[in-house]
């Protein structure tokens, strides 16, 4: 199952005001980078719930990205400290769950920074693939 | 008017929540005088038979304390169920895998190998393990079947009602019972508690910021009886449980633990835990951060304490 075909799944919480325009950075300066990340724009990485984060696992993400300003670029002072403290303990329950940590990434990814992004897009997602599907909706969470 | 029927069961729980009941005190005369109980295995002597016997529908009111765990209590859920009109999940158990859901971090085969193989106190060369079925001389000896996963009571049968606590206090028994012998039901899937957060009904003086430095395990303070837990760097479940218990921990100079479950429309009482304590971290380095963050031993089993069977996750990758 985890043949090298295997296309991981990964959800990318992109911060409005530098990861997501990092990502139209990689776009319009034709950066390559894998397609297994799906995007979504939150205003802030301070934003992301870590719930977030689990919903994504739990209905069948193999990864979670969360990308956001530099420390000190944040545009509401603080949320990228936040994002960082609660990725720091997520980490940490996430091992607890049997969820190997290199599924859940935190970056920092400045407007400016097209080719990081892509970069940390197409690392990731080998990382991912390595690791082969989560499959969590699919294991007997819930059924005895 | 005919009396109303009633009925206790407990599946995985401790007997908290039966023994919660008696302590409405002299209010369980006024339930007597109103009700008759048809099964209440702690206190009286009814037999699954007779549960079995009854028309479905017929009884008015079951009260299921404790999650389940194994095929009988499946069985007794799915069989009251069909015989009730209103089901209650009441208390944490029930609401959402209580205590015993922190099972869900193991297997029923590890926990077979820990409980009868490995602890020191227990001896047993032939390897014996609880099998469903057995064969004596006298014949086939059954025994329900243990399940790898510890499920709250809506995760099993559809439930009307939500009385949470460990136990629930007796306020809210009242209530609920009171709601039941009117006929004032509220409307169906409401949690017989508050729809706000604890901090809101916690009396502890509390700033505006928050911030910690350094999380303390209970060893390593003497909590101050006045200021909030949380300001004392001392993990206190309040930002992410529902109140309505009068704050009675608090009051005790104890931090809540969360056995309320998740406030109102918050899917996942752990996340929301591990975000509310993450924030008061007081630091912008990475590797401070990871150290303050590092006291906190035990996320799972401090954030899901009450709730692992109810939470998104579920339980640990088998």
């Amino acid at each position: 199952m985890e043949s090298a075909d295997f296309q991981p799944k990964i959800i990318g919480f992109l911060c409005r005001w530098c990861a997501y325009l990092g990502a139209d950075l990689a776009g319009t300066s034709r950066a390559k980078y894998p397609p297994n990340m799906i995007p979504i724009r939150v205003m802030c990485s301070g934003r992301v719930d870590p719930t977030f984060v689990l919903q994504a696992l739990a209905d069948g993400a193999d990864g979670v990205l969360i990308a956001g300003c530099h420390p000190g670029d944040c545009h509401y002072q603080s949320g990228n400290y936040r994002a960082a403290a609660r990725y720091a303990l997520l980490l940490e329950m996430l091992q607890q769950f049997g969820i190997e940590k290199e599924r859940v990434r935190l970056e920092w990814v400045s407007a400016a920074e097209g080719e990081k992004f892509a970069s940390v897009v197409a690392e990731m997602t080998e990382e991912v693939r390595r690791l082969g599907p989560l499959r969590w909706n699919r294991t007997e969470a819930v059924a005895p | 008017m005919d009396k109303l029927k009633f009925a206790v069961y407990w599946a995985a729980s401790c007997g908290g929540c039966d023994v919660a009941i008696l302590d409405i005190n002299e209010k369980i005369l006024d339930v007597a005088q109103v009700a008759d109980i048809v099964l209440w295995p702690i206190a009286l002597d009814f037999k699954y038979k007779d549960v079995e016997a009854l028309p479905d529908a017929s009884v008015d009111v079951c009260l299921f304390n404790g999650a389940v765990r194994n095929s009988e209590q499946e069985h007794m859920a799915r069989l009251l169920r069909a015989k009730s009109k209103v089901m209650v999940a009441f208390g944490s158990c029930a609401c959402f895998g209580g205590i015993p859901s922190l099972a869900n971090v193991s297997t029923r085969e590890r926990i077979f190998q820990r409980v009868y193989q490995d602890t020191l106190s227990t001896t047993n060369p032939d390897t014996v393990f609880p099998q469903t079925t057995c064969p004596v001389p006298e014949g086939e000896l059954e025994l329900p079947e243990f399940y790898d996963t510890v499920r709250s009571l809506e995760q099993v049968i559809p439930v009307e009602y939500f009385v949470p606590g460990c136990p629930p206090p007796v306020d809210l028994i009242c209530t609920a019972l009171d709601a039941i012998a009117t006929g004032q039901l509220p409307p169906v899937g409401s949690t017989i508690a508050s729809e706000k957060i604890l901090c809101d009904e916690c009396e502890r003086e509390r700033s505006e910021e928050k911030t910690v430095r350094q999380f303390k395990r209970p060893w390593q303070i003497i909590p101050d009886r006045e200021k909030c837990f949380l300001e004392q760097g001392i993990i206190c479940a309040g930002p992410g449980t529902r109140g309505g218990c009068g704050a009675r921990c608090m009051k005790a100079n104890m931090p809540c633990r969360g056995c309320f479950g998740p406030p109102l429309g918050v899917r996942d009482q752990g996340a929301k835990l591990l975000a509310a304590m993450a924030s008061l971290v007081d630091s912008e380095d990475p590797t401070e951060i990871a150290e303050i963050v590092g006291q906190i031993k035990d996320p799972l089993g401090t954030f899901y304490r009450f709730g692992l069977a109810n939470s998104v996750l579920g339980r640990v990758k088998p």
